[in-house]
């Protein structure tokens, strides 16, 4: 499924376009950006509560997919600045992490075990 | 003139829900001049309502009381803020209530919150629920605490929880911290090779007591008086300050 197939089905507002023609591959949860580093692989969408600059760098570092921040949280500025500068897919989701999640694996996205 | 003094720049008291009731001023002074303390900060999560009383049972024992706070950010990141006086530290709780959320603290659950006087004395209890993040970023709770003349360094970065390389991953390019700190428990040379991040930071080990028995010493400045701002130049290295782990 390619992000603007996910951003289509799942209704996500995106803050920062990023590559819309992008194959995503898997999915990694967490708040935690040390597991997040640790764990999501290049290509996953990773589903989130943060919204701090630092998401931006570490879904650059590891060339995710894209970035989804759920609960209706609106990340600040300069966190959707640095997505658009770097080209990263930056969503929003009204929904909690578990649901979006579970949408996710619904439409085929598995998780990175 | 130097002087060295050894710091513990973390400790709860019972307003801490999860501090025990040992934790009073009198018993935290007896103690850190116990352990040859010279500085500690009293720093309970989100509130300061302590800090006077701890002053005041210090006084005329050479024992110096930084008033502080142990914020919990918006990212779930525990800072430790340090000022030079009530008055700073409570104009800081004022921008850190007005961010918190508006409920009660559950006793059961989290544990009292004993607001006390210089002699341990029952003042009150502290209704509100202080044991949650406040919705203010690090940056803003760096930027906030530095206006009003604080530092602010990153709480137990060692630990698997609320800590900042944990949350956020490691350092946010930029933010002005003063210095981290590393856990009492911890093996200072491993945990520089396990956060390679924090390199460049000043560090200090600092107790976190929520008991007295957990209150440490490991942490020696080399300063000219015991103030933030000479902590501050003692973190960086500068002007002839220093800091030693022992």
């Amino acid at each position: 499924m390619k992000v603007q197939e996910m951003v289509t089905r799942l209704g996500l507002q995106a803050f920062s376009p990023g590559e819309m023609e992008r194959e995503v591959t898997g999915g990694y949860a967490s708040d935690l950006l040390s597991c997040v580093m640790a764990r999501a692989k290049a290509g996953h969408v990773w589903v989130t509560l943060q919204s701090h600059p630092n998401v931006v760098a570490v879904a650059s570092l590891l060339n995710l997919a894209a970035v989804i921040i759920t609960e209706g949280v609106v990340p600040d500025e300069e966190t959707v600045q640095r997505a658009q500068e770097h080209g990263i897919s930056l969503l929003g989701s009204p929904q909690t992490t578990f649901t979006v999640a579970g949408r996710l694996s619904a439409l085929g996205v598995s998780g990175a075990d | 003139m130097w002087r060295y003094l050894l710091a513990d720049l973390h400790l709860h008291t019972v307003l801490s829900a999860c501090a025990e009731v040992e934790m009073i001023p009198p018993l935290i002074v007896r103690r850190a001049r116990e352990l040859g303390l010279e500085l500690i900060a009293v720093t309970d999560h989100n509130a300061a309502h302590n800090v006077p009383a701890v002053i005041e049972a210090a006084a005329h024992s050479g024992l110096t009381v930084l008033p502080g706070m142990e914020v919990q950010s918006r990212e779930e990141v525990h800072l430790i803020c340090l000022f030079d006086t009530p008055d700073q530290v409570l104009a800081w709780q004022e921008r850190v209530w007005a961010a918190l959320p508006d409920r009660e603290n559950d006793e059961e659950f989290f544990g009292a919150q004993f607001v006390v006087d210089a002699g341990g004395q029952y003042l009150r209890t502290e209704k509100r629920l202080l044991s949650v993040s406040a919705a203010l970023s690090v940056e803003e709770v760096v930027a906030g605490v530095r206006a009003l003349g604080g530092i602010v360094l990153a709480a137990h970065v060692d630990r698997p929880a609320n800590s900042l390389l944990v949350n956020l991953g490691f350092v946010p390019p930029g933010l002005e911290i003063a210095g981290v700190e590393f856990s009492r428990r911890v093996n200072l040379a491993e945990a520089v090779r396990r956060f390679p991040q924090v390199a460049g930071y000043g560090l200090v080990v600092s107790g976190d007591a929520h008991r007295l028995e957990e209150m440490t010493a490991q942490t020696m400045l080399k300063v000219a008086a015991p103030t933030v701002a000479e902590v501050a130049l003692a973190l960086a290295g500068r002007d002839g300050r220093r800091v030693e782990i022992r």
